[in-house]
């Protein structure tokens, strides 16, 4: 595998006819050229670039964490920070909503975390059928690059895990970047949204797990111990499904 | 040998050498992407923000996203005071520029949104528009706005007989002989595809196509030091 | 993207225990920085930043008839641009802050100070006086704008020089003379904004807890003897203030106001 580096548009990252054009890049004559500002990654003969930056483009299975800033008499309107918002279908609640009985249950500046079920016709159509979704309550919003999301989650969840266990906070990750953090006490919130702004500064170096456990132990003082969070299993299964999981 | 009442450039420069190059990507946090250019004392921020959500919805595209440009020079950054907001010559600018910078963003991803590019001038001294166009295109591929390739915008002209690149403001105002004609142009990094040229004074065929040859070298350094940036965000570079 | 609920909530409940996310105390005011001289076009320059918050403000002059009611005073006029380049929502509809509003609290601010010595600024009575040109530009927002864009707007007039002017040819010419701006250091009176966040009152906030605040009340504070001079005063958005409330306010700046005259008489005149 080639190292990675930083690759501006029009710049050629390969040459030859055995490598194949994938996210980011194209192919022209002998040369494959990057598309986009990134990292370029050349694995497998598979040439991409992997984004630093961009708006995010939600895909069918994401988690997001969005807030209600419209409501009409089908549903609500959630702006999740991209260039476009998602809606969320009354039939897509678990219960029966009324008519007029849409801002009783989510109303303007209530957060939701939901899940992507569909992008077709340029409407991107949100759901939270499944346990775990629903209304956000308490805890505090910690916004983030959303190209960093796969380093805040980590291979299998095991940075997000680690965020977890060493702030004592069950934290939800929303593939747009937001991140939704709740503990016991407000100061154990600051401290995960300490670590996980550390992860997304440092998130193109190796060893980035080694560099999280030394900042929280040393810099953060604080120690890494067992979390009693039941929804800390629910949260993981949903980031399960989700994960582009980076390299470490 | 064509004599010219033009001889030397008061800052030493040779002919077709460029004025020093300043630039930094990452200069306004809050931006999806942004960045400083510098050539001599001219020096342009550029903001990106988008793809986002338009206003007004009546401008939206249902097949691809939108550039909007807005060119603004701050009233102190000239000698006579530009009265704060937009001005003709500001909107004729923000126009040319952003024909230049659609020529290479890609935004068939992002229907019915728009990419804002807003380009501010704090201290002019000539080459303004080229210099916000350089900082623009650093500003779009850092907020990692789909880019086929990158643009360089560099300012060549002619002063009586004598051919130039990079013009400032001293050989702006020249008026010897033929006097002056400037030329702002702009090229694509890879595909060398002319994306802005306009043109003020009086100028032969043969010297205009050697203009262009001259503008492919200024444009080619020009590239070099953008990539620098671009590949040491929140660094300032020189070139 | 308007502030959720719960994280308006959150801010308030940590404030309601006197602390804010970032650490500060609910008086803290964020690092400022000065750069001088951000455009040689200018008679005078700066680039202020309070944390990552940043404007830029300029002086042009230029030589005007006097008003009928100053027939041998210099005049003033400020400008304030919050531009799309500052803030995603920032020249999009309806403005989420009022450029023309903050624009006149400046320019009052500066105006009823007595900071400029108007009488100096005419150079024949009833036909030609300076007029002096403030034009401020948001760059970045990150909260309390208003406050630095009131700085910026100082350090640039405190370094601001005249151009040269030749009365015979009635010219201004292309120059800075070593004239400075006639300016009365003593009466300068600099802006604090203090806004309600919950129970609370902050000073210098960041963008979230401006988001998050009931009302803000603009205060122009002039030194006299050490004992602060409020020369204006504006109060901005929803929400009343109550008698306590008001109470609570004026405690803070005769509390503060020593230590924050000196950073800011510090960064204005040094």
């Amino acid at each position: 595998m080639e190292e990675r580096k930083i690759i501006i548009p029009g710049e050629t990252i390969v040459q030859g006819d055995e490598f194949l054009p994938g996210d980011g890049a194209r192919r022209e004559g002998q040369d494959i050229v990057a598309c986009k500002y990134g990292l370029s990654d050349v694995s497998d003969k598979l040439v991409r670039v992997i984004p630093l930056s961009g708006v995010y483009a939600p895909r069918r299975g994401n988690v997001i964490i969005g807030t209600v800033v419209g409501i009409t008499f089908k549903g609500w309107l959630i702006d999740f920070g991209s260039h476009i918002n998602g809606f969320l279908n009354v039939t897509e609640v678990p219960r029966y909503i009324g008519r007029g009985e849409l801002r009783d249950h989510f109303d303007f500046g209530d957060v939701v975390c939901a899940k992507v079920f569909g992008t077709d016709g340029g409407n991107v159509d949100l759901s939270v059928k499944l346990r775990g979704f629903g209304r956000i309550q308490g805890g505090q919003l910690v916004n983030v690059n959303p190209n960093k999301v796969p380093r805040v989650i980590g291979k299998e969840g095991s940075m997000v895990n680690l965020i977890k266990v060493a702030s004592n906070c069950d934290v939800t990750v929303g593939q747009n970047g937001v991140i939704w953090v709740i503990g016991d006490k407000i100061e154990d919130e600051l401290n995960a949204r300490k670590i996980i702004e550390y992860v997304c500064e440092n998130s193109f170096l190796a060893g980035l797990t080694e560099k999280v456990e030394d900042y929280v132990k040393n810099t953060l003082k604080l120690e890494i111990k067992q979390t009693r969070f039941e929804n800390a299993e629910i949260a993981s299964e949903n980031q399960q499904e989700e994960q582009p999981g980076e390299q470490q | 040998m064509v004599t010219s009442a033009y001889k030397k450039r008061s800052d030493g420069r040779k002919f077709d050498e460029l004025r020093p190059i300043i630039a930094k990507v990452g200069v306004v946090p809050s931006a999806d992407g942004s960045a400083m250019y510098q050539s001599g004392k001219t020096r342009a921020i550029a903001v990106v923000r988008g793809p986002r959500l338009l206003h007004p919805k009546h401008m939206e595209n249902p097949e691809k996203g939108i550039l909007r440009v807005t060119y603004q020079m701050m009233s102190f950054s000239v000698w006579d005071r530009i009265k704060p907001g937009n001005s003709r010559r500001g909107q004729e600018i923000s126009k040319v520029s952003e024909w230049a910078l659609n020529e290479v963003v890609d935004l068939d991803a992002f229907p019915n949104s728009v990419v804002d590019v807003i380009i501010q001038i704090p201290q002019a001294d000539a080459g303004t528009r080229v210099a916000g166009i350089n900082a623009a295109a650093m500003a779009l591929a850092q907020a990692g706005v789909p880019m086929r390739e990158m643009i360089a915008a560099v300012a060549v002209g002619k002063m009586d007989r004598t051919l130039v690149v990079d013009v400032d403001k001293e050989e702006e105002d020249f008026e010897e002989g033929e006097g002056p004609t400037d030329v702002p142009i702009a090229l694509t990094s890879r595909s060398n595809k002319i994306v802005l040229l306009q043109l003020d004074g009086k100028i032969s065929v043969p010297e205009l196509r050697e203009l262009i040859t001259m503008s492919k070298a200024g444009c080619k350094k020009i590239n070099e030091v953008q990539m620098k940036a671009l590949k040491e965000p929140g660094k300032e570079v020189k070139g | 993207m308007t502030l959720p609920g719960l994280q308006k909530d959150r801010i308030i409940e940590y404030l309601a225990q006197g602390k804010r996310f970032d650490g500060r105390k609910p008086e803290e005011m964020r690092d400022i920085s000065v750069q001088l001289g951000i455009s040689e076009n200018a008679e005078g320059s700066c680039a202020v930043k309070f944390g990552k918050t940043e404007v830029y403000a300029g002086v042009k002059m230029s030589i005007i008839e006097p008003y009928s009611d100053g027939p041998d005073e210099g005049t003033l006029s400020v400008t304030l641009e919050l531009g799309a380049m500052a803030d995603d929502e920032f020249d999009l509809g309806a403005p989420k802050i009022d450029a023309i509003e903050m624009a006149r609290v400046i320019d009052r601010g500066i105006r009823e100070s007595g900071l400029i010595d108007w009488k100096k600024l005419c150079i024949v009575e009833g036909k030609k006086v300076w007029q002096i040109s403030l034009d401020i530009y948001a760059i970045n927002n990150d909260g309390n704008l208003f406050d630095a864009a009131a700085l910026a707007g100082l350090i640039a007039l405190a370094n601001a020089k005249l151009p040269v002017y030749n009365a015979e040819t009635e010219k201004i010419e292309h120059k800075l003379s070593n004239v400075k701006v006639p300016l009365i250091k003593e009466n300068m009176s600099f802006n604090l904004t203090v806004h309600k966040v919950g129970d609370q009152f902050v000073l210098d906030p960041s963008l979230q807890e401006e988001e998050a605040s009931d009302y803000r009340l603009g205060i122009a504070l002039a030194d006299n003897k050490g004992e602060p001079r409020i020369t204006a005063m504006q109060k901005g958005k929803e929400g009343g203030i109550s008698e306590i409330d008001m109470e609570k306010i004026l405690n803070l700046v005769e509390s503060n106001f020593k230590e924050l005259n000196k950073k800011i008489v510090k960064l204005v005149w040094s």
